[in-house]
């Protein structure tokens, strides 16, 4: 089980502004190890962000997405107390989801 | 709050219609589904095309904020806002890396037009911000220049 995500969600004026730090190695699949063999991919390639039931982000990513990968957006229609849901889902089928509550500005 | 917009998307038909214009393909709006294509693809035109497009016109309303020179390949911090109406979804696309395109975020109404994340860079190269904004696609342009690639080993 991957470590939870660090979340962070406030008001910026009308708009919450959400940042997460995902907990992940986003392997290439193009690195090798020590002795020379390829170390398989691993990677996140979907992203959603719940608010109120409504999708407000989703996001597809490749392998190119840095190691422990970073997510900085805002969104409408937040009020400070609710709750904003991230899940994620990579190519061996591993997800996880957490949530956080959104602070005042 | 651009209404329509938001009435076209509710509709079944406005899922039709974007699934039309190739922006998602039938059942990815009720499933995660990953656009293995578009993920595999390794030039910027073969990016475009994979996810729906015909060409992407230059656009000075797409900002890109990444450094000029970043250090370490392994993590470019990247931001991209449009400013174009009804934009719908922003890809992060990295000419030089080994599979064009990295990231692709879809902006549904009420989410703001911007994205912030962190990639990984093989060398020097541009990198193009696409957006997809009313069906149609435009793109912005930075280099960035890389001290040590991110994706060796």
């Amino acid at each position: 089980m991957a470590d939870p995500m660090r979340i962070r969600a406030s008001m910026t004026g009308d708009k919450v502004e959400v940042k997460v730090l995902m907990a992940h190695e986003m392997e290439t699949g193009l690195r090798k190890d020590a002795s020379g063999n390829a170390i398989p991919a691993h990677f996140i390639r979907n992203v959603t962000v719940t608010h109120g039931g409504r999708t407000v982000l989703s996001a597809q990513w490749g392998t190119s997405v840095s190691r422990n990968p970073f997510l900085h957006f805002r969104f409408k229609g937040g009020k400070p107390g609710e709750k904003v849901t991230i899940s994620w889902l990579d190519n061996k089928g591993e997800k996880r989801t957490d949530e956080a509550v959104i602070a005042g500005g | 709050m651009d209404a329509k917009r938001r009435e076209v998307l509710k509709t079944g038909g406005g899922a039709l219609a974007l699934a039309a214009a190739g922006i998602i393909r039938p059942g990815e709006a009720f499933a995660q589904e990953w656009n293995k294509a578009a993920f595999e693809t390794k030039s910027v035109a073969e990016t475009v095309k994979a996810l729906g497009g015909g060409a992407s016109t230059p656009s000075g309303s797409i900002e890109i904020t990444a450094p000029d020179i970043a250090e370490n390949g392994a993590v470019v911090p990247i931001a991209v806002e449009s400013k174009l109406p009804r934009t719908q979804a922003i890809a992060i696309l990295i000419e030089k890396n080994p599979n064009t395109l990295s990231a692709e975020f879809e902006i549904p109404a009420g989410t703001d037009p911007f994205v912030s994340t962190r990639v990984k860079m093989a060398e020097t190269s541009n990198i193009y911000a696409l957006v997809i904004a009313d069906g149609k696609y435009f793109h912005a342009v930075k280099e960035i220049k890389v001290t040590i690639g991110g994706c060796g080993g």
